[in-house]
């Protein structure tokens, strides 16, 4: 038991680093993700085809190639081309591009699923479409879509252990670097620890938020088997 | 950049032989693995005693909630002293992983299926393998087929993470390529458009077998 918090006191100030940049990364690509997520959900439901078009197409682009060639793309091409970023914002961008455009859909379906009538009684009501969507379908939508960003979030989490791939150690790396001091058992089992409570974490939340959003449509939050079944079709394929 | 035809004509072939022989051969053998450990969770979850089903549902969430990349470099170095071979090691991480997610897919065909079939099973007095192989199942997978489909593909964008235990698929040549070259953009470039060219039509077919097979 000694040797075991011997083991903790010496290895938690680098997992603590490698927390931070896992954080960065995730945390910053989840905020770019989402305003992303929004801006191309929103598009592709425009009734403009000139707007819905270019969406579409960035959309399936993004989710199309791979968050790894994404990655990549940024790090090593976009230098030749003359732009050159740190690792940090690389990892946020192609994260938060790439999880994005997953998001548009979970963003665009939801708003989709808010029931005909409702888009039909702000017509009626002479709304405009700016009021239209801020006031009666975007509440109801973003019940609607917390579960799926809710599972989007723990897979963005999930995506920044490539940070090794552009130079920075996160917590991956640092496991990986105490094998050899620290043993397999002790420094795996950190991490795993480790990420499993960062997304158990995050999940939460993500629940309370949609449980409040429930509420506020006058509505009882739905059971957590429901939850899980709704979760497990909606997919992120 | 400027972009050489001369290079990427260099670099398609390597890329295309990396994508049949690791990235193409993962995506099948372990989508093939997944879908079958998957089932296996759904009906363990289902039937077995309910401290045994919690266990297993409580590895099942810590092994969807961490990521593969960790759960490569884990196994790895777990194996390294034995003679498993890298791309076993990756077979074996992605089949689990993605098994996690589909014995969720199933559970959700399992739990569309009516009360009344069950009933109905029991009534016949079929026991619990038969009503499970002959009633069950057949019935749930007609739900549950597209949404494996669908973790196949998203599976399949998820290969090139095999670079963090160096197995040679479509993304480590592109960027082994590139290095050797000075010149990233052509190979990286192919590389993104192979996978789209792959899983953009395979994600179109299976929305078109989702509203085939949608029974209600």
């Amino acid at each position: 038991m000694d040797a075991f918090l011997d083991d903790l006191s010496t290895a938690a100030p680098r997992f603590w680093d490698g927390l931070v940049v896992t954080l960065q990364l995730g945390l910053g690509g989840a905020v770019v993700a989402f305003v992303i997520a929004v801006l191309l959900g929103l598009l592709t439901l425009s009734p403009s085809a000139w707007l819905r078009a270019p969406a579409r197409a960035v959309v399936e682009f993004f989710r199309g190639t791979s968050l790894v060639v994404q990655l990549f793309f940024f790090f090593y091409v976009l230098p030749q081309m003359g732009l050159d970023f740190d690792p940090i914002p690389v990892g946020i961008m192609a994260l938060g591009l790439n999880y994005g455009a997953y998001g548009a859909e979970v963003v665009r379906g939801s708003l989709a699923a808010v029931p005909k009538a409702q888009w039909e009684a702000t017509t009626a009501l002479s709304m405009g479409s700016v009021q239209r969507m801020v006031r009666i379908i975007w509440p109801q939508g973003w019940a609607l879509m917390l579960p799926g960003l809710n599972n989007l979030l723990v897979m963005l989490v999930k995506g920044t252990a490539l940070a090794s791939f552009i130079t920075l150690q996160d917590v991956t790396f640092v496991a990986d670097d105490l094998v050899r001091t620290m043993g397999k058992l002790f420094s795996f089992g950190c991490a795993f620890a480790i990420y499993y409570a960062v997304n158990s974490l995050l999940s939460s939340g993500m629940r309370v938020l949609e449980m409040r959003a429930q509420r506020r449509l006058g509505l009882k939050p739905e059971s957590r088997k429901a939850v899980k079944r709704a979760e497990a079709i909606a997919g992120v394929g | 950049m400027d972009w050489s035809w001369d290079l990427a004509a260099q670099a398609l072939p390597k890329l295309l032989e990396a994508f049949l022989r690791v990235t193409l051969l993962v995506t099948v053998v372990s989508s093939i693995g997944a879908a079958v450990l998957g089932l296996i969770w759904a009906i363990v979850l289902r039937e077995a005693p309910k401290a045994v089903a919690a266990i297993v549902f409580r590895i099942l969430d810590i092994i969807r909630m961490t990521p593969i990349p960790l759960q490569l470099v884990a196994l790895y170095a777990v194996l390294l002293t034995t003679d498993v071979s890298f791309l076993t090691i990756g077979l074996v991480v992605f089949a689990i992983h993605y098994s996690t997610y589909m014995a969720e897919s199933y559970r959700a065909g399992i739990e569309s299926i009516r009360p009344g079939q069950w009933e109905a099973a029991t009534a016949l007095s079929m026991s619990k393998a038969r009503t499970w192989r002959a009633v069950i199942i057949p019935q749930a997978l007609r739900a549950t087929v597209p949404s494996l489909g669908n973790w196949a593909i998203a599976m399949f964008k998820d290969t090139p993470f095999l670079i963090m235990i160096s197995v040679p698929e479509m993304v480590t040549a592109a960027r082994e390529f590139g290095g050797k070259n000075f010149s990233y953009g052509e190979p990286i470039i192919l590389a993104g458009l192979i996978f789209l060219a792959a899983s953009y039509p395979t994600a179109v077919l299976m929305r078109k077998l989702e509203n085939r097979l949608a029974t209600y």
